[in-house]
């Protein structure tokens, strides 16, 4: 309950973050929420030498509509997408669902991408949405893809001395979109996530539908054989039950003490039609 | 049944939803528990604990730590041989074999379960500790595990105490009737294997100790529900006379058993406090609280419950594994016990057996949460009542009014001799009917299975056996327990005529400050704002035995209540011999004591106290001065709340998830002195209930390590999970004490898991699931649900 000892600064600029994060070594750490870094270092699963905090750099934060996509500083907090339904859509319904209002009122976007959990809803819906990040380092900033970013558990492709400035989600305009997060209790993180979001031809059958899975693999993962059993179809509840049985295809859950790994594969395939339904406007 | 009629025509207080004494100071933050406490000088303790479930301490190499500037001492089991004994155990049936292998605060030799403490290091600074300890070199030889109650008892099973030969701790049978006649006249006899899993107490606040050795004497500050038992134990385990010692109990944030206990970290840090010449202080973390603070429940029963084809019940037999965990705690081994007499609930049985194995396992130990035994036994018969009904083909209520006790025949000695003090099991139902309105709930069922979702309706109609006392019953020579659990109260009346009331008892959040003034204030004629209840500290006032066992109103109370009468009777005298009246003629009437039928004639308590304490000359001849009595009080019987519980579930039927839609709750605690608190304590009790029947598990896996160690992974509900309860009482009074009550601290926790246990079977029985065992987690349910589709 009580961290290890660590060594705490608060660059004003992007540069002296990253200067600070070169000279603390390689166990020194950003900070930006603190809401998955601070508990691990408690239970001393984690003891950072040097905690670099991201809270007064300035351009981290806001969210701007920019052409297609919105851009959202990396120190947005949760709490500050979960109302905005109406523009963000399903960033701003997953975002919702995030843990209790004390969780959502210190996470970050920025943070919760980074730590790259994928139990964690916000990986998926990036993921989903083919959106992008902006990772600034010593060498100047780079776009990362979603697909690109997730690597393992717990493990993104930055490298440690990037960090993450902005994150762009494509506004999916015309989109319709759901997302299903089964837990025990309402604070708690999926036991399976399901992000659905689809878009239709004029005649009504499905143009392009997308589907992310949240806590079914070591990292957010596509539902790729259920999105193409719905391209072409009506988007009917029995197109939907059909595609929805595939949502697990190739998956392997890892299995915990709530869901073993048959379970929550089950859970995947439900979660996904009741996504789609959702996103259809049959829910 | 006269004394009800003065009890009805009493002052204004009880009875009203008076607003908590006690609220402001916990709820603006001005409330000082343990860890709010500090001495000048103070060491924190931090503690090594072992990571194994069963291994031998080869070595511990302290050397690191020690070197470390910020380490000021290191401890371990050896440094600790001065101990005049090991941790207490305070069960000791006659003419039953407990075996109690010696518990120390700090591990000897061997470690027994995760989490068990090797050695405790000492810093001017808690995070220093806690680094210090991480320097602690612990070399283990791992040893096998035993962490399954059901095979612990075979053949090769790997032994938690490999000296004792076996891991049975002991056998205890309690019966009454002719069961083998019972079982022989009996048409339909259902067998179910019933399952009540292991829970944590979970109190908000952690364990905390302050211990402060100094000058020959001992202040230990600790959030316990027990301050004089904490006290008896510190002087006979550390050698300190008792009146050398002083156990405070602060503000507690909750005990729910957790804290009825004499815990290894109390005795360590006061011995640490002496060994080291300062004080020296220890907060637990949620991570210790989760893995080494006892747990409860953790039994595996086989339950047979016979009846006549026309639904007589006629014997019910239960065989029951309890998990001890590694060793035995302050009442590890009683627990069962405690829900054997109430084994045959609210029914007319004509014969009950309860046959209890206890068996040692490489686990946390477990003792008394929240109900300790009665939730078990409740579940037990509340859950095959109604597989009983299923297999008659009767209704499940219709079942349980035909074997009602009447509400006539109180009171009431079951077959084992237990005499329930009072009773009225079909009012309680009727009202809960009323409230519950069936036919709606019904009609909703066909719309929601339409979409997937399976309503259930469950119920459970239960009594308890709780104000614990009787001495003559609990005690050496009766159940076995090693004291006596009566209560003592001092009610003092200041000079200015306000009063401070001492009660033995330590109550911990549940109200009672409020509900013991309202009871004093109405019998001195005073307002409850001017009556002060202090407890929880052994060096102030009043002795006693501590709050569990829903004991503190039905015994704590009464003896208050008993000193304020002693109190009123001497008033008396001294007003009747000021006004010149007969005592008998002297009433309290509108806040003074005036003589019967010339009310404007009279004294207010403060006139009566200030001639008592300013002017005892003008007291009767001979009488003491002052205006102050005690009293001990030992009741004659436990008292029997009772009640009649309903819940609603609704259950998806593609995922398993089930949720609490509605829960009615009608309890009887005799006569209420406060409806709102018992709504909370009812309240209390529901939601823990409700915990473990679909979320709380304390899980293991098969090497001993413990899964569930933090608010993550142990599920305790939040509001988010519960409904509004609706919650309403009847009325029965108690003829054991004066006040007419029973307790309710636990009513709900022992009523309620049941309840919902039999609404989602009763959700999904269209689907062919016909019973299933508690926690009903998601893959659960859904599970019974696939294999009875198959
Ligand atoms: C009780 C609880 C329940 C939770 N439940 C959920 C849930 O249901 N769903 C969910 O999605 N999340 C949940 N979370 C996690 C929460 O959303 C976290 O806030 C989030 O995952 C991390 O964001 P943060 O800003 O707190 O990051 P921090 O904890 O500050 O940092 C996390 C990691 O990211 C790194 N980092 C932070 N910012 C950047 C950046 N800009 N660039 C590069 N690296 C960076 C840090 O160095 C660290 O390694 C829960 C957390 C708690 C405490």
């Amino acid at each position: 309950m009580i961290p290890a000892a660590f060594d705490y600064t608060v660059p004003g600029s992007l540069d002296e973050a990253i200067d600070a994060l070169r000279d603390g070594g390689e166990d020194a750490k950003l900070l930006a929420g603190g809401h998955s870094l601070v508990p691990l270092m408690k239970l001393r699963l984690a003891a950072p030498t040097l905690l670099v905090d991201l809270r007064r750099v300035p351009g981290l934060h806001g969210i701007e509509r920019q052409n297609g996509s919105w851009r959202i500083g990396a120190m947005t907090r949760h709490a500050e997408l979960q109302d905005r339904h109406d523009d963000l859509g399903v960033v701003a319904h997953a975002a919702a669902g995030i843990a209790d209002q004390q969780v959502r009122n210190r996470g970050t976007i920025g943070g919760s991408l980074a730590h790259g959990d994928s139990a964690s809803d916000l990986p998926t819906i990036l993921l989903t949405l083919e959106g992008t990040v902006t990772a600034m380092g010593p060498d100047g900033a780079r776009e990362i893809a979603a697909a690109d970013l997730f690597q393992d558990y717990l493990t993104t492709s930055l490298d440690p001395l990037e960090i993450i400035t902005e994150v762009r989600m494509p506004a999916m305009d015309g989109w319709g979109h759901g997302y299903q997060k089964f837990t025990r209790r309402a604070e708690d993180w999926a036991m399976v996530g399901v992000a659905a979001v689809v878009r239709k031809n004029d005649d009504g059958t499905v143009a392009e539908a997308r589907i992310g899975l949240t806590n079914m693999g070591s990292t957010p993962l596509r539902a790729t054989a259920a999105e193409e059993a719905l391209v072409g179809q009506p988007l009917t509840a029995e197109a939907i039950a059909a595609a929805a049985g595939h949502a697990a295809d190739g998956t392997n859950p890892p299995a915990d003490r709530n869901a073993s790994e048959d379970y929550k594969r089950h859970l995947a395939c439900v979660l996904t039609g009741r996504a789609l339904r959702e996103a259809a406007g049959l829910a | 049944m006269t004394a009800i009629d003065d009890r009805a025509a009493a002052a204004p207080h009880r009875g009203q939803s008076l607003r908590r004494k006690e609220d402001p100071r916990l709820i603006t933050g001005r409330a000082s528990y343990t860890d709010d406490l500090n001495i000048t000088g103070q060491l924190h303790a931090a503690i090594v604990r072992s990571p194994e479930a069963h291994a031998k301490i080869v070595s511990i190499d302290t050397s690191a730590a020690l070197e470390r500037d910020d380490v000021v001492a290191v401890y371990t089991g050896e440094d600790m041989a001065d101990l005049l004994g090991p941790l207490p155990m305070a069960w000791v049936p006659p003419g039953v074999d407990v075996q109690n292998p010696p518990h120390w605060p700090l591990a000897r030799g061997t470690v027994k379960h995760v989490g068990d403490p090797v050695a405790i290091v000492l810093s001017e600074d808690r995070g220093a500790a806690i680094d210090g300890a991480e320097d602690v070199f612990v070399e283990y030889e791992p040893l096998p595990v035993c962490m399954d109650i059901e095979t612990a008892l075979e053949d090769g099973a790997a032994l938690t105490h490999p000296e004792i030969g076996t891991n049975k701790c002991h056998e205890w049978s309690l019966g009454g009737g002719d069961i083998e006649a019972g079982f022989a006249a009996a048409d339909v006899i259902v067998e179910r294997r019933v399952v009540n899993h292991r829970v944590s107490g979970a109190p908000i606040e952690p364990r905390g100790v302050l211990a402060d050795y100094r000058a020959g004497a001992l202040t230990l500050h600790t959030s316990t529900q027990v301050p004089h038992f904490v006290r008896l134990f510190a002087a006979l385990i550390l050698g300190i006379n008792e009146e050398k010692i002083r156990v405070i109990a602060p503000e507690v944030g909750g005990g729910f058993g957790a804290k009825l206990q004499v815990t290894g970290e109390e005795m360590l840090c006061s011995w640490a406090s002496r060994k080291s010449g300062r004080p020296v202080k220890w907060i637990e973390t949620r991570s210790e609280h989760m893995a080494v603070c006892h747990h409860g429940r953790d039994q595996v029963a086989t339950v047979r419950l016979g009846a006549t084809k026309d639904g007589r019940l006629t014997a019910i037999h239960s065989k029951i594994l309890a998990d001890m965990g590694a060793y035995l705690m302050l009442l590890t081994p009683a627990v069962p016990s405690l829900g054997a007499f109430v084994m045959s609930g609210v029914y007319d049985i004509p014969a009950v057996q309860t046959d209890i194995t206890t068996v040692f396992t490489n686990k946390c130990a477990t003792d008394a949460i929240r109900g300790a035994g009665r939730p078990e036994a409740t579940h037990m018969i509340e859950v095959c009542m109604d597989q009983l009904a299923d297999e008659l083909g009767m209704d499940r209520l219709e079942l349980r009014r035909k074997n009602f006790i009447p509400k006539d025949d109180f009171p009431h000695e079951t077959a084992l001799g237990i005499v329930y003090d009072s009773g009225n099991y079909e009012g309680a139902l009727d009202l809960l009917m009323e409230k519950l309105d069936l036919p709606a709930l019904e009609a909703e069922k066909a719309e929601l299975a339409a979409k997937g979702i399976r309503r259930g309706i469950g119920y459970s109609t239960y009594t308890e056996i709780c104000g614990l006392a009787p001495s003559r019953i609990t005690g050496p020579e009766g159940f076995g327990l090693q004291t006596g659990l009566w209560e003592s109260a001092i009610v003092r009346v200041t000079v200015t005529g306000n009063v401070v009331v001492y009660t033995g008892t330590s109550p911990h959040g549940q109200g009672h400050e409020t509900t013991m003034a309202q009871i004093v204030a109405d019998k001195l004629g005073v307002d409850p704002a001017q009556v002060e209840i202090m407890h929880g500290d052994t060096g102030t006032g009043a002795m006693g035995l501590g709050t569990y066992g829903s004991r503190t109103t039905a015994v704590g109370t009464e003896a208050v209540a008993r000193a304020a009468d002693k109190v009123v009777e001497k008033a008396r005298s001294i007003v009747s011999h000021l006004l010149e009246a007969a005592p008998e003629d002297i009433e309290v009437h509108d806040g003074k004591f005036s003589v019967k039928g010339s009310p404007d004639k009279g004294l207010a308590l403060a006139e009566v106290s200030g001639v008592a304490h300013v002017q005892p000359e003008k007291m009767p001849q001979g009488m003491e001065p002052g205006l102050e009595e005690t009293s001990f009080y030992d009741p004659e019987n436990f008292v029997f709340p009772f009640g009649a519980h309903a819940c609603i579930v609704d259950v998806e039927e593609d995922t398993g998830k089930v949720k609490v839609v509605r829960y009615v709750a009608i309890d009887d605690c005799g006569p209420a002195i406060n409806p709102m608190v018992i709504d909370g304590q009812v309240h209390g009790g529901i939601a823990q209930a409700i915990g473990q029947a679909l979320y709380e598990h304390v899980m293991y896996d098969d090497t001993g390590q413990l899964v569930t160690g933090t608010f993550v992974d142990y599920a305790l509900p939040t509001a988010a999970e519960l409904p509004s309860f609706e919650t309403d009482r009847t009325e029965t009074p108690s003829p054991v004490n004066s006040l007419g009550v029973k307790g309710i601290g636990e009513a709900g926790t022992i009523a309620a898991t049941p309840a919902v246990v039999n609404a989602v079977i009763d959700a999904l029985k269209p689907l062919g699931v016909t019973y299933m065992n508690m926690p009903l987690g998601p893959e659960a349910v859904w599970t019974a649900i696939q294999e009875a589709g198959q």
